[in-house]
C-alpha cells in the first residue's frame, strides 16, 4: 500500500501536518475505528480532493483538521502548532480565524435568512467580504431573504459555501459540497471554491463521491477504512468547466 | 409572521433570538405564566400581609386604640386620678359601657347590643371613633346617638332613624346622628355567640351626661380604658388597676390580646399570615423547579444550534451569552407578569380585606426584599436550568453536538426485549423502547406533571380542610340547634321553664364565668365553662375527634389555650376567678382538647360551682330544637325578659362558613387558580416539548408510510402513559405536601387539620388530564400540519 510518508521533512510550507491520526468512536465491543493512523502532509494553498468509499472515515478527518473533534491519538499540526492537544479556547480561535466549513449536513440556521446565515459569521471574522458579493459567488443574490426551509437542497448547500467562502479563510473544509447539485450549478461552486483557494491561497480540502473532480485537484488523497490508501498529484489541472459530471 | 425584516442594527444572533421566541411563542407565555404563578402568589401574600398589618397598626394609632380596659361595676370619679397616676398610663378614659337591647323599627325581635358614652364637650383621647357618616351626637341632647357602621347597614339604619333601647331596666328612644367605625369594635360578638354577626350586635355611643342620667350612674363609670406609654410594663399596670379598682367591684383589667375584636382580627390575621408564609415559598420552589426542568429540556433542542455556532468560532462564552439573553427574555417576561399581577392581586386582595375588616382606609405596601427575592429565586430557576443545558452541550466537541443525540450509553440494549412482545402492536412497543431509552427524559416529564398535581392537590385541600374544621364543629363538638345566655346565672328553675318550651327536645345547662389562668409567667383570660357530666350537645374533642370529658376536680383546656400558656396535660395552673367572690384555685390539668374554633377552659359543673362558692347556677342553656318549630322558639326565646342572647346554629354555621369564605377562602381560591396555571404551563411544555425533541423523528416516520395517527399515537401515547403514570405520584406528593402544609401552619392561633377528600384529589387529577388532553390535542394538530418536506430538509 503506498503512503505519503514525508516524516522529516519539516517543511513550513506544510498547512497540515498529520501524524499516527486515531480516531475511535464508542468503546469496548462497540468501538468504531473510524480513523485507523493517518500520516498526511498538507502544503499550503493546495487544493485537495478527498475520495473514499461511505464510511471511510472522510467526514472524521476533515472534523478533526477543523478543530470540530478531537483525536484519540495521533497530533495534527496546523502550521507547526499542535491543534490536536488545543485547549478549547484555543480551538474555537483556530476556528474563527483560519477555518471556513461546509457540512455534509446541517449547515444553516432555520431562523435566519441565507443573508443573516453568511453574516452570521462574517460577523466575528478578521476580513470578511460582504455578505451579499459571497452569495453572488454562488449565484445566490436574488434569494438573500429567504429562510433554509424556503430554499431547496441545492440551494441550501450554495449559501454553506458563501458563507465558508465569505470569511476568507485560510483553510476551507468542504464536505460534499456538491453532491446535491446539478452539473452547471455544480461548476459554478467548484468555480467559487477555486477562486477562493487561488487569490486567497486557502488551503481547500474537498470531500467528493464524483472522481471527476479529482482532475481539477493539486493532489488527490483517497481513503479507505480508516487510511490513507493513496496520495497523488495532479501534474495537470483541468478547469471545472471542463469536468464530466 | 416571520420578521424577514428586521432593523439592520439588530445583531445576526440577535435576529435568531427574536425569531426563535416568537416560533416558540406559546411555549415562552407558557413558561412565563409557571413563574408569574410563582413570583405573583409570593408578592401578593407578602404584599397582603404586610398591607394589613401596616394598616390596623396606623389605624389604631390614629384612633388611639386602648391597650387596657378595665371594667368596673360602678365606680366614682374620683377613682380616675390614681388611675391616671399609675406608672407608664399615658392616658386614660372613664366612661359608662353598658349592655342594652335594641329594637330596630320593622325589624323581628331585638339586636343584642352595647350603650358606650362619650366624653363631654371634647375628643376622647382613647378610643377615638372614626366618623363615616352624620355627625357625633351633640352633648345637650338627650336622645343623640351614633351607630356602629356595620349594625347600620346590616340593619338598614339611617342617620335620622329612631331606635328603642333598653338598659338597667329603662326604656327610651334615641335618634341616630351617624355612622361610625371604632377600633375595638371591628368585630363585634353578641353575648353567647361563636361568630362576630353585624346585624345581631350593635354598638351605640351617647353623650357621657345623658347616659350616665338614663342609667343611673351619674358620678361614676364602669369601664376605665388606657393608653399605656412605650415600654410600659402591661402586665404591672393592669395589677395596680385591679387593686385601685377592686373596691369598686372591677371585673379584672385586660389587654389587647383578651379584647375580643382584637383577638379576633389578630387571629384572623394570624392565619392570613400563616397561609400566606407557608404556601408562597412552596409555589416559587415548585414553579421554579419546573421551570428549571422545562427550560433545561428547551435549550437541549437547541443542541445542533449551539454545535453550528460553535464550528463557526463563536465561543462558548458567546453561545452561553445568546442563550442567556434567550433565558432572560423567558424568565423577564415571566417575572414582569408576575409582578403585575401579584401586585395587582395584592391591592385587589387587599382593598376586600380592608372592605371586610372595616379599616377606614388602606394602606398598601410591598417590601423591596419580596422583590428582591422573587427576582432572584426566578432568575436562579430560569438562568440555572438554562446556563446548566448549555453548559452541557458547550462541552461537547461541535462534530458531536451538530448531530441529534444518542440515547444514553446504557441504554443501548435497553428495550431491544421489548421487540418481543409481538402480542402489542408496533407503535405501542415504539411508545415503550422510548421510555426505555430516554429515561432521562421521562423522568422530567413525570416529575413535572407530578409536582403540578401535587401543588394543586394541596392548595385544594386547605378548602376541604376548612369545611372539614366547620363540619366537625357543629356536628361533633357543639350538637345543640339553639345556645340560650341569660342576663345572670340562675338556678335550675329557668333550665326547667325553657326545657317545657314546646319545640325543646332536650336542654343542657351550662355555667360560664370569666377567670384568668396562670401558668409560671404567663396568663390567658377566658371564660371556664362548667359543664354536666355526659354533655351530649356541647362537647370538648380530642386530636381524635373523640369526646373529652373533665374528670373530677380537674381541668380540659382546649390545645390553642394550652399552647399559649404552655403547658401540657398534667401541669397546674392557677386559676383567678373574675367575679362574684373571686377565688383563686391551683388546679391540675387533665386533658387537652382539639378545638379548630374559639379557646376554652371546661370543668364539670359541680366542680365549678364548688369552686365559686354557690348552689349549681346555670349561666344558659344548649338546646335540641324541632326543626319545624324552630323560628317560633328562637322568637319566643329572645325576646323572654330572663334571656340577653339566642344563637341558632344554623345561622352561626352559615356565618361563619361565609367568615371563612370571606376570610381565608379567598386567598386561598387565588392560590387554586394560580396552581391550575402552573399546571397548565408545565403540562403544555411538556408535551410541546416531547414533540419538538421527536419532530424529524416522527416526519421520517409519516414517509415511511405511518399514517397521522399512528404518528400522534406514537407521540401522544407516549405523553399519555407518562400523564398516567404521573398521576398516582403527585396524589401521593399532594397527600404528603398537604401533610407538610397542615403541619408547617400548626400555629396557636391556627390549625387546618390534615384531610383526604377524595373529590379533591379527583378533581385535581382531571384538571391535569384536562391540561394534558388540552396540550395534546394542540399539539396533535402541529403533528398533523407537520410539513414533511420542511421537517426532512433540515435533515438533508
Ligand atoms: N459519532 C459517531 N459514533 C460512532 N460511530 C461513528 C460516529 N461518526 C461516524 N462514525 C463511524 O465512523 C466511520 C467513519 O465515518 P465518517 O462519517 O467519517 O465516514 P465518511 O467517509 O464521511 O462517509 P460518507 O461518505 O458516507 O459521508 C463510519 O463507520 C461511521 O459509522
Ligand atoms: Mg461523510
Amino acid at each position: 500500500m503506498p503512503q505519503t510518508a514525508a516524516p522529516a521533512l519539516t517543511d513550513t510550507g506544510n498547512c497540515f501536518e498529520v501524524r499516527r491520526l486515531r480516531r475511535v468512536y464508542g468503546t469496548g465491543t462497540a468501538a468504531v475505528h473510524a480513523l485507523r493512523g493517518i500520516d498526511l502532509d498538507l502544503p499550503k494553498g493546495e487544493l485537495v480532493v478527498v475520495l473514499g468509499a461511505s464510511g471511510s472515515g472522510k467526514s472524521t478527518f476533515l472534523n478533526i483538521i477543523g478543530g470540530l473533534d478531537r483525536p484519540t491519538e495521533g497530533t495534527v499540526l496546523f502550521r507547526g502548532q499542535d491543534i490536536s492537544k488545543a485547549t478549547d479556547r484555543a480551538l474555537t480561535d483556530y476556528r474563527r480565524r483560519h477555518v471556513g466549513f461546509v457540512f455534509q449536513f446541517y449547515n444553516l440556521m432555520p431562523s435566519l435568512t441565507a443573508w443573516e446565515n453568511v453574516a452570521l459569521v462574517t460577523e466575528i471574522a478578521e476580513n470578511p467580504m460582504p455578505p451579499l458579493e459571497a452569495l453572488a459567488l454562488v449565484g445566490l443574490e436574488e434569494r438573500a431573504n429567504h429562510f433554509p426551509a424556503q430554499l431547496s437542497g441545492g440551494e441550501q448547500q450554495r449559501v454553506a459555501i458563501a458563507r465558508a467562502v465569505a470569511k476568507q479563510p485560510n483553510v476551507l473544509l468542504c464536505d460534499e459540497p456538491t453532491g446535491a447539485l446539478d452539473s452547471r450549478t455544480g461548476v459554478r461552486v467548484l468555480e467559487a471554491l477555486k477562486t477562493v483557494n487561488e487569490n486567497l491561497n486557502a488551503t481547500t480540502l474537498l470531500i467528493t463521491h464524483n472522481a471527476g473532480i479529482a482532475a481539477m485537484a493539486h493532489r488527490v488523497i483517497e481513503f479507505s477504512d480508516g487510511l490513507v490508501r493513496e496520495v497523488r498529484e495532479n501534474r495537470s489541472r483541468i478547469k471545472p468547466s471542463e469536468i464530466s459530471w | 409572521m416571520s420578521f424577514v425584516h428586521l432593523p439592520a442594527w439588530l445583531g445576526i444572533l440577535d435576529r435568531k433570538l427574536l425569531r426563535d421566541l416568537w416560533a416558540i411563542r406559546v411555549q415562552v407565555l407558557a413558561i412565563a405564566l409557571v413563574i408569574a404563578g410563582g413570583v405573583s402568589i409570593q408578592l401578593l401574600s407578602a404584599g397582603l400581609m404586610t398591607s394589613l398589618q401596616e394598616t390596623r397598626r396606623v389605624y389604631y394609632e390614629q384612633s388611639l386604640m386602648a391597650d387596657i380596659w378595665a371594667p368596673v361595676v360602678r365606680a366614682p370619679d374620683r377613682s380616675v386620678q390614681p388611675l391616671a397616676e399609675i406608672g407608664g398610663v399615658q392616658a386614660v378614659e372613664a366612661r359608662i359601657r353598658m349592655p342594652a337591647r335594641i329594637d330596630v323599627p320593622g325589624r323581628a325581635g331585638f339586636a343584642a347590643g352595647e350603650l358606650i358614652s362619650l366624653p363631654e364637650g371634647r375628643e376622647a383621647s382613647v378610643n377615638r371613633l372614626y366618623l363615616e357618616m352624620g355627625r357625633l351626637p351633640d352633648p345637650h341632647r338627650r336622645d343623640e346617638v351614633a351607630v356602629l357602621k356595620g349594625f347600620a347597614l346590616a340593619n338598614g339604619l339611617l342617620p335620622g332613624d329612631f331606635l328603642d333601647v333598653t338598659a338597667q331596666g329603662s326604656q327610651f328612644r334615641v335618634t341616630i346622628t351617624g355612622f361610625v367605625l371604632s377600633a375595638e369594635h371591628v368585630y363585634s360578638i353578641a353575648p353567647g355567640q361563636l361568630v362576630p354577626d353585624e346585624a345581631e350586635f350593635g354598638v351605640l355611643w351617647m353623650s357621657h351626661l345623658p347616659l350616665a342620667q338614663l342609667t343611673d350612674r351619674r358620678g361614676s363609670f364602669t369601664e376605665a380604658v388606657f393608653r399605656l406609654r412605650d415600654l410600659a410594663q402591661e402586665a404591672a399596670v393592669i395589677a395596680e388597676i385591679d387593686r385601685i379598682l377592686a373596691p369598686y367591684g372591677g371585673l379584672g383589667a385586660y389587654g389587647r390580646k383578651d379584647q375580643l375584636s382584637d383577638a379576633f382580627v389578630s387571629s384572623e390575621i394570624d392565619q392570613l399570615q400563616t397561609l400566606g408564609q407557608v404556601v408562597p415559598p412552596v409555589f416559587l420552589a415548585v414553579a421554579a423547579f419546573l421551570v428549571y426542568v422545562v427550560v433545561s429540556r428547551l435549550v437541549q433542542v437547541q443542541r445542533p444550534a449551539i454545535g453550528l455556532l460553535k464550528s463557526y468560532g463563536y465561543s462558548d462564552l458567546e453561545v452561553t451569552m445568546h442563550y442567556f439573553r434567550l433565558l432572560m427574555i423567558i424568565g423577564g417576561l415571566g417575572l414582569l407578569i408576575g409582578i403585575l399581577l401579584g401586585a395587582w392581586f395584592g391591592h385587589r386582595l387587599t382593598a376586600m380585606y380592608i372592605r371586610y375588616y372595616d379599616f377606614p382606609y388602606l394602606i398598601f405596601r410591598a417590601s423591596l426584599t419580596d422583590y428582591v427575592i422573587v427576582c432572584a429565586v426566578s432568575a436562579a430557576a430560569v438562568v440555572g436550568g438554562g446556563l446548566v443545558a448549555v453548559r452541557r452541550v458547550a462541552r461537547l466537541n461541535p462534530a458531536e453536538a451538530m448531530n441529534p443525540p444518542p440515547p444514553p450509553d446504557f441504554s443501548r440494549g435497553a428495550g431491544t426485549w421489548i421487540t418481543r412482545f409481538d402480542f402489542i402492536d408496533q407503535q405501542t412497543r415504539m411508545i415503550l423502547r422510548q421510555i426505555v431509552r430516554w429515561p432521562g427524559r421521562a423522568a422530567l416529564t413525570v416529575s413535572g406533571v407530578t409536582a403540578s398535581l401535587a401543588l394543586l392537590i394541596s392548595v385544594m385541600t386547605m378548602t376541604d380542610a376548612m369545611q372539614h374544621m366547620i363540619a366537625t364543629h357543629f356536628a361533633e363538638a357543639n350538637r345543640y340547634d339553639a345556645a340560650v345566655i341569660f342576663n345572670e346565672a340562675r338556678d335550675a328553675r329557668a333550665e326547667r321553664e325553657i326545657a317545657r318550651m314546646p319545640g325543646v327536645t332536650m336542654a343542657e345547662p351550662f355555667r360560664a364565668v370569666p377567670v384568668r389562668i396562670e401558668a409560671a409567667q404567663r396568663s390567658e383570660r377566658v371564660a371556664l365553662m362548667g359543664v354536666v357530666e355526659g354533655a351530649e350537645l356541647s362537647r370538648l374533642l380530642d386530636a381524635k375527634g373523640r369526646p373529652v370529658t373533665p374528670p373530677p376536680g380537674g381541668l380540659v383546656l382546649s390545645s390553642d389555650l394550652a399552647a399559649r400558656l404552655s403547658i401540657a396535660a398534667g401541669d397546674d395552673v392557677r386559676i383567678s376567678v373574675l367575679e362574684g367572690r373571686r377565688p383563686v384555685r391551683t388546679l391540675p390539668v387533665s386533658a387537652i382538647a382539639e378545638t379548630y374554633f374559639g379557646s376554652g377552659a371546661q370543668m364539670e359543673a359541680g366542680d365549678l360551682a364548688r369552686l365559686l362558692g354557690d348552689s349549681q347556677l346555670a349561666s344558659g342553656v344548649y338546646l335540641r330544637l324541632d326543626p319545624a318549630l324552630e323560628t317560633a322558639v328562637h322568637d319566643k326565646l329572645r325576646d323572654a325578659p330572663l334571656v340577653t342572647g339566642v344563637t341558632l346554629q344554623n345561622q352561626a354555621r352559615e356565618r361563619l362558613s361565609q367568615l371563612m369564605d370571606e376570610n381565608l377562602g379567598v386567598s386561598l381560591g387565588v392560590f387554586v387558580i394560580f396552581a391550575a396555571v402552573i399546571a397548565l404551563g408545565v403540562v403544555y411544555n411538556t408535551v410541546r416539548i416531547s414533540f419538538i425533541e421527536r419532530q424529524r423523528e416522527l416526519a421520517s416516520l409519516r414517509v415511511l408510510g405511518f399514517s397521522r395517527g399512528a404518528v400522534s399515537y406514537i407521540l401522544l401515547g407516549e405523553v399519555a402513559l407518562l400523564t398516567l403514570l404521573a398521576i398516582p405520584l403527585g396524589l401521593i406528593a399532594g397527600a404528603g405536601l398537604s401533610v407538610y402544609f397542615s403541619h408547617a401552619m400548626a400555629s396557636d392561633l391556627f390549625r387546618l387539620p390534615f384531610i383526604i377528600n377524595p373529590a379533591t384529589y379527583a378533581f385535581a387529577t382531571l384538571v391535569i388530564l384536562g391540561a394534558a388532553a388540552l396540550s395534546g390535542l394542540l399539539v396533535r394538530h402541529q403533528i398533523d400540519r407537520l410539513d414533511l418536506v420542511e421537517a426532512l430538509k433540515g435533515l438533508q
